[in-house]
């Protein structure tokens, strides 16, 4: 089947400016906000959001990227994972921390991503910002910031496709092999 | 005694330069005749017949040089397990070394391995007395009690004779006797606590080297101290090009010296080492390209007189462990006349080179009366396939050990038949008489 | 990432996998630096530390890499004379197999036993040092810290000083250095100079001054001081005066050469006290990375499925 198109680069930059809005509203400002981004395209991602929050705001707010691998619960599992980007700006110690990654799915990187801030220090809270939400998830977790809610079967599979990695700006959605597991 | 026809077989006796295809008649455990096929059955009744055709039949090898491990290592070895392995191999007789715990430096070892060898398989088991007592270098052996019992040859091999005045004494006392004395040649201060050749491999490796000057050096001593004295010398397991090149001089210059090489040496090289595998490694150590080359020339111009395989059985509590502290030593009896017939299917010798250098030089090196097929003479006889290929696999041996760096391997040519006295003692279709 | 269930030598490696090595041990790093110094990425696995051989920065620096991981770290050490009789490498193996091991790391004075060791394990195996044969995570660290300082590897002339022959630190850089596009010259005395050390791709001098001339990096080895006895050199005095590396060597160094040293330094012996606390030495630098090396070792090896 071809992939399905569900958000062109219009969109996601829409989506990215108004969760950026949001982030503000919310938390009143930029005062103690760090932006962390899971590698690899949720780290562009953050790094878009500082942009179009500086924009509005005027303030570029401190961003980096925290990498979930070594914390991830399928270590063992699989194949050795290569390591990514691990880049804390400034201590998070009582810091507003919003994590961004590109697809919300299972919630299994995103609690690998809160254990590994957590051996950073002891952040005031921490949100979540995602550009696509497609549901199934398997622990406890929701995203405080979606772009758009994406409704999948777990035999599709969701990509993000990024300017700065993958050369084009899109969302799509593709049919898996039949026993693709999630 | 039975009475035996081996017909219509390629019959090879390079000591009498028959080649042809013969009918060999045995009676009384001796040879009775020897004649052109004829294609014709036995005249007479009760004859056992055996089927040559397309075989090879020459006279039963004859290796010089092994260590049958009885008395005292028989965990190893026994005199039982190594006359089978060598039936297995085509050997009618073999030399077996002094260095058994206690040493052969004594009548009464020397009779009681005779006695050991009487009831094993029938292969005629000789053995070597020590040239000193206690292979410790100091005090010579009392040569004429070892004769009188049975011995053929005195050395320490194993152990070099490190004094040069000893080894003077030994080659000018022993020639009362006529018994030949048999030369581990190694310079143990310059070999070191080295545990393979030195060269490019060892470095690689990281594992320390034996220059190939710790053998040669004590050569060239042992071949002046021949000339000095008259003494008959042979010098075992030559492993080097330039000891090739010190014995081919000295023969040249007519000195009464002998020397062997063996399968291993003739056939490897140290890459063999490069997995650690501690079933090459050996004293002397497997040698370079270069090295190998001059062995396998030597055999060819007759510098090396002989092949023997220094059947050196180890257990895996002696093999099984670092490198640095395996045992050295490999065996050689089972897969001797397949390597070397590998070597003349490769085109390295001929094949009269070869049986030359297993039957009639060896009993000529050590003066025993063994390695031809004469009328009237033992029947010892080997029979065999040179056409058929077939892998080594130790744990078909018949002796008590597997440390051989062969394992794996593909031969060409392989022992069907040992025949010894007219018995036959080995029968690789299992109808052992 | 690695394809490859043991750590034996470098000489095994492909340039690919000694690239990723190095950056993932350049993750690790990291690591190190945080307050929290451990993640949780080996929890439930056990690494054996087998040290024949006394030793305690390499096996502490493996200990401290294990423990990062959350790995469990066990030290075993054993006095070579201790084992001897009657136990094969076989026993031992298949006695450390029954504790259920997921990684050993092995020294030991006889070359080749890690590899022999391998055979019987199903379990991974890293040498920690194999008698004059190899030292691989002791070559990692080196080339890691190199690259560190200077950005690269490729077109650096590397040169090794001091007892080639018996050194497993100097075989493994040769073909460390070698394969990631480095030039490598060996430097010692005639006698410290095993034989075809060539055939392994490096140069051969016995001429200090001009070798140091000429390096980009200099490696000074330890010496063994029991080595004079085997007349390999006659006096620690004149090994010292012709190998030792002192700031009137040095001076004719060029401009930013760096100085390594596996350690433990004799100091005033084969490296100056100032020559080795001066800005060229990176001697504490290779401590640390050695930590982050192991840890990248660690987790190539045991971060993955096991087929």
């Amino acid at each position: 089947m071809k992939p399905r198109v569900v958000m062109d680069g219009k969109g996601i930059e829409r989506a990215l400016a108004r969760i950026a809005h949001e982030i503000l509203e919310r938390n009143k400002g930029t005062e103690d906000l760090v932006i962390l981004g899971i590698p690899t395209r949720g780290y562009h991602l953050a790094i878009r959001l500082q942009r179009k929050i500086e924009e509005i705001e005027g303030v570029r707010v401190p961003t980096g990227s925290v990498d979930a691998t070594l914390y991830r619960d399928d270590i063992g599992l699989k194949e050795t994972q290569p390591l990514k980007k691990m880049e804390i700006p400034i201590s998070i110690d009582g810091k507003v921390v919003v994590m961004v990654d590109d697809v919300l799915y299972t919630g299994r990187t995103i609690r690998a991503a809160m254990n590994a801030l957590m051996d950073f220090g002891r952040a005031f809270c921490i949100q979540l910002a995602v550009l696509v939400d497609r549901g199934h998830r398997e622990l406890p977790i929701k995203a405080d910031y979606v772009g758009k809610n994406i409704p999948t079967s777990r035999r599709e599979g969701v990509k993000v496709h990024l300017e700065e990695v993958d050369g084009t700006n899109e969302v799509i959605v593709i049919q898996e092999d039949e026993d693709a597991s999630p | 005694m039975r009475r035996l026809l081996l017909k219509g077989g390629r019959v090879l006796d390079p000591s009498r330069s028959v080649d042809g295809t013969y009918d060999v008649a045995v009676t009384g455990g001796r040879i009775a005749s020897i004649r052109p096929a004829t294609g014709e059955p036995p005249r007479e009744e009760g004859w056992r017949v055996i089927d040559c055709t397309g075989l090879l039949v020459i006279p039963g090898l004859v290796d010089i040089h092994t260590h049958l491990r009885e008395p005292g290592e028989e965990y190893k070895e026994t005199i039982r397990t190594g006359a089978e392995a060598a039936a297995a191999g085509g050997f009618t007789t073999v030399l077996c070394m002094a260095n058994t715990r206690p040493v052969n430096d004594n009548a009464s070892v020397t009779r009681y391995i005779k006695k050991r060898a009487e009831e094993a398989c029938g292969v005629k088991v000789l053995p070597v007395g020590a040239l000193s007592v206690g292979l410790k270098g100091e005090r010579l052996t009392e040569m004429g009690d070892l004769r009188d019992a049975g011995c053929v040859a005195v050395s320490d091999d194993g152990m070099p004779v490190v004094d040069g005045s000893l080894m003077r004494r030994a080659l000018e006392y022993s020639r009362i006797f006529g018994l030949p004395v048999i030369s581990h040649a190694e310079d143990p201060l310059l070999a070191g606590d080295g545990v393979m050749n030195e060269g490019a491999v060892s470095t690689r490796l990281g594992l320390k080297g034996i220059p190939r000057h710790a053998e040669e050096i004590m050569v060239a001593r042992d071949i002046a101290l021949a000339e000095l004295t008259g003494g008959r010398l042979h010098i075992a397991h030559v492993s080097t090009r330039g000891s090739v090149e010190l014995v081919r001089s000295a023969k040249k210059r007519g000195l009464d010296v002998t020397a062997e090489a063996t399968p291993h040496h003739l056939a490897l090289t140290d890459e063999m080492l490069l997995g650690y595998d501690t079933d090459c490694k050996m004293n002397p150590p497997l040698r370079t390209v270069e090295d190998r080359d001059a062995l396998r020339e030597g055999v060819k111009d007759g510098t090396i007189d002989t092949i023997a395989t220094d059947h050196a059985p180890h257990s895996s509590i002696e093999k099984d462990v670092e490198f640095d502290d395996a045992a050295c030593g490999v065996v050689g009896l089972e897969t001797a006349l397949g390597v070397v017939l590998s070597l003349v299917d490769d085109g390295v010798l001929t094949l009269d080179e070869a049986i030359r250098a297993m039957t009639v030089n060896p009993s000529r090196a050590v003066g025993i009366d063994a390695g031809t097929l004469e009328v009237g003479g033992a029947a010892d006889i080997a029979i065999v396939d040179l056409e058929e290929r077939w892998t080594v696999d130790p744990s078909l041996f018949r002796s008590r050990s597997r440390n051989t760096p062969f394992k794996g391997m593909e031969m060409k040519g392989r022992v069907m038949k040992t025949i010894v006295d007219g018995e036959v003692v080995y029968d690789r279709e299992g109808k052992s008489s | 990432m690695l394809d490859r269930k043991d750590i034996l030598g470098i000489e095994e490696l492909g340039r690919d996998e000694i690239e990723t090595i190095l950056s993932t041990a350049a993750s690790f790093k990291e690591v190190s630096t945080r307050e929290i110094k451990k993640v949780p990425t080996l929890r439930g696995k056990t690494v054996i530390n087998l040290f024949y051989e006394p030793s305690t920065r390499t096996r502490t620096s493996f200990e401290i890499a294990a423990k990062r991981m959350s790995a469990d770290a066990i030290n075993i050490s054993v006095s070579a004379s201790s084992i001897k009789k009657g136990e094969t490498l076989k026993d031992t193996a298949l006695n450390l197999e029954a504790m259920a091991p997921d990684c050993i790391v092995v020294r030991h004075g006889s070359a080749g036993t890690p590899r022999m060791l391998a055979g019987y394990l199903d379990c991974s195996v890293i040498n920690a040092g194999d008698g004059a044969h190899e030292h691989p995570s002791q070559a990692l660290l080196d080339i890691f810290t190199v690259k560190e300082r200077l950005g690269r590897i490729e077109g650096l002339h590397v040169v090794i000083v001091g007892d080639i022959a018996h050194s497993r630190v100097a075989r493994s850089n040769i073909h460390g250095f070698t394969k990631m596009g480095a030039r490598v010259t060996v430097c010692g005395p005639p006698t410290m100079i095993p034989p075809g050390i060539e055939s392994l791709g490096c140069s051969v001098t016995h001429e200090m001054e001009g070798a140091v001339e000429d390096a980009d990096v200099i490696m000074m080895l330890r010496i063994q001081l029991e080595r004079q006895t085997k007349a390999l050199f006659p006096s620690i005095r004149e090994y010292s005066r012709l190998y030792g590396l002192d700031a009137g060597k040095l001076k004719r160094a060029k401009e930013g050469v760096i100085i390594l040293h596996p350690g433990p330094i004799n100091r005033g012996v084969e490296i100056s006290p100032e020559v080795a606390d001066g800005p060229w030495s990176l001697i504490l630098d290779q401590v640390t990375n050695g930590v982050a090396v192991r840890m990248a070792l660690f987790y190539l090896l045991l971060g993955g499925a096991r087929e």
